[in-house]
């Protein structure tokens, strides 16, 4: 039998002759050696530029750059004070926080009916408009930058938190549709059927009955509106002035103004993967249906 | 599934259709507008027919970002789909450490954009980051901000880094619907490690490759901050992708006439490739009988 780092995955077939190693203690199905030290790499590649953010944000701004060092010599929590204690620096995650989650509510109530709707029946035009939606996903945020500036500030909500969340729309309900459509096809029909037969009206099949059978399917949805919103930086900063501005477009600013800050950016910088890391945690045995739209 | 005709569906549609259309069809008309118009100022503007689209057809300018953009998702497609299937072949396939590597790998995807520039940034720095300050050590000259090859690299090794546990997720939950009975069928007949990735596992993950590929193509070809951040499109124009030149040029210069002529072409440009995608992929699922 072959090292398992020239045969990759070769783990994953039960009953493999290598698999009845004394250290499998009863069925785990991988091999220790070769996949582990795989994945021990690839996860090492993932965290060393991010336990790097980490140790700058740890570090006074002379220790790091004065001496290099691996860890920090003098360790200090000054940059993460600075943040939390000034209004102009946390009210940014506040702000971030309101329009993503105002942006996911919107999305996935308008895509659930939606994504109902292309998954049970089929109407004029049906195919079409779903391409339609997935073109929205396609467009480049660029390219809608400028006109959604004017778009805003000519309907009066520029530098509101509704505009954000209203503009990121633009590519979270078609992913929203998306993915809930593909939960739901996974529902059998008799089950709409035997609740007509037994009298549910259909809003409120769909909030008690249905709602519930893809419960995993709409957090899935709401973990990817959460994120795409989370993330992105070109429209939000492009609808937002002092009032709703992200902590995204702070981090930008506020270090240009006060020369390179290294400390206070690099511990902005964490803290904005904390949020992130939080929701994951939460959806962590359905991230990898999710991210397959739900389509395995 | 056999699906009911229903022309009533429209209205549960119709929410969307409303916000979509709020959000995508006035942002796209005033697009449409501005590319057929010119200006003096003061808002007054005249009917300019198609001399943008002419213009920007013959600048070099749009063809070169359009060349470098090309190349460049060429190349992350490249290394992050195979990538992203060896990672996912060497996943454990459950309990703890199973969700350890799956959190993991998905941190890299939910950090803002801006933030993962910023950490390339700092990582590729001489003096104070880890890769840059190693590469130095080890006497290889490395600076992204003057260096052509060196500001590649750092572009593409920062987008396998974000996106390469996008492709991985999704091989992963490919491989994890296939059945034990259909392993121990190819062990029966004694099929090589390589026929089993190429018969079983390649087919049953080709929808959601399908799905990771264009998922990958289009942000690829969208992407904005991440080398904007790192690079600001330099040195000179070497990482200027299509976004990064239409901001300049729509923000930075005001051009409206040829940046929304440039919009919309790439708009076209994306649609195309996409539907072609979107094409095969129904396919596929009409294949499986879903």
């Amino acid at each position: 039998m072959t090292d398992a780092t020239s045969a990759p995955g070769a783990a994953s077939i039960p009953g493999d002759v290598s698999a009845a190693e004394p250290r499998a203690r009863t069925r785990r199905r991988f091999r220790p050696n070769g996949s582990a030290v795989v994945m021990a790499l690839y996860l090492i590649f993932l965290m060393l530029p991010i336990y790097w953010l980490l140790n700058m944000s740890l570090k006074t701004n002379t220790e790091i750059l004065g001496a290099f060092s691996l860890w920090p010599q003098n360790l200090t929590l000054a940059n993460y004070a600075k943040i939390l204690t000034d209004p102009s620096w946390y009210m940014g995650y506040v702000n971030s926080l309101i329009y993503v989650v105002l942006n996911t509510v919107i999305s996935v109530a308008v895509a659930l009916p939606a994504a109902y709707a292309f998954s049970r029946y089929s109407f004029l035009g049906d195919k079409h408009l779903f391409f339609w939606l997935l073109t929205n996903r396609m467009a480049p945020p660029a390219v809608f930058a400028l006109p959604f500036f004017q778009l805003y500030s000519s309907v009066g909500l520029f530098d509101t938190h509704i505009a954000v969340a209203l503009a990121h729309c633009l590519f979270n309900v078609p992913l929203a549709v998306w993915i809930l459509e593909g939960f739901m096809r996974g529902v059998p029909r008799e089950i709409d059927e035997t609740a007509y037969i037994d009298g549910y009206s259909f809003p409120r099949f769909f909030v008690k009955i249905f709602m519930p059978l893809i419960a995993s399917g709409i957090g899935v949805a709401a973990f990817f509106c959460f994120m795409f919103s989370w993330v992105e930086l070109l429209l939000s900063r492009t609808l937002t002035s002092v009032d709703a501005k992200p902590i995204a477009a702070t981090m930008t600013r506020t270090v240009s103004a006060s020369g390179l800050d290294w400390g206070v950016l690099a511990a902005a910088g964490v803290l904005t993967i904390v949020p992130g890391a939080l929701v994951i945690w939460f959806v962590r045995n359905y991230i990898a249906k999710g991210f397959a739209l739900g389509r395995v | 599934m056999n699906k009911t005709v229903n022309q009533k569906a429209w209205f549960l549609v119709l929410p969307v259709l409303v916000l979509v259309a709020f959000s995508a069809v006035i942002p796209l008309m005033t697009v449409v507008n501005y590319s057929v118009q010119d200006t003096f100022g003061n808002n007054v503007f005249f009917w300019a027919g198609l001399d943008w689209f002419e213009q920007m057809l013959e600048s070099e300018r749009m063809w070169n970002a359009l060349g470098r953009q090309l190349i460049f998702s060429g190349i992350i497609l490249a290394i992050e789909v195979p990538l992203g299937i060896f990672v996912a072949l060497n996943m454990p396939k459950k309990g703890f450490w199973a969700s350890f590597c799956l959190v993991l790998m998905s941190l890299p995807l939910l950090i803002p954009w801006n933030v993962v520039g910023t950490i390339w940034q700092i990582f590729g720095r001489v003096d104070i980051g880890l890769l840059g300050y190693t590469l130095d050590k080890l006497g290889i000259s490395y600076n992204y901000t003057q260096d052509f090859v060196a500001a590649w690299a750092t572009v593409i090794v920062m987008d396998v880094w974000h996106w390469t546990s996008l492709v991985a997720l999704l091989a992963y939950a490919g491989l994890q619907s296939i059945p034990d009975a259909y392993y121990q069928a190819a062990k029966i007949d004694q099929a090589s490690r390589w026929s089993v990735f190429r018969y079983i596992e390649l087919p049953k993950m080709a929808g959601v490759l399908m799905i990771a590929i264009l998922l990958r193509f289009m942000d690829s070809f969208m992407i904005y901050t991440e080398p904007f951040v790192v690079t600001g499109g330099g040195p000179g124009n070497a990482t200027t992708f299509l976004s990064i030149d239409l901001v300049k040029m729509a923000l930075g210069q005001f051009d409206l006439g040829p940046a929304a002529a440039f919009s919309i072409m790439y708009f076209l440009v994306i649609l195309l490739i996409s539907w072609v995608f979107y094409t095969v992929m129904t396919n596929l699922d009409k294949r499986e009988g879903r």
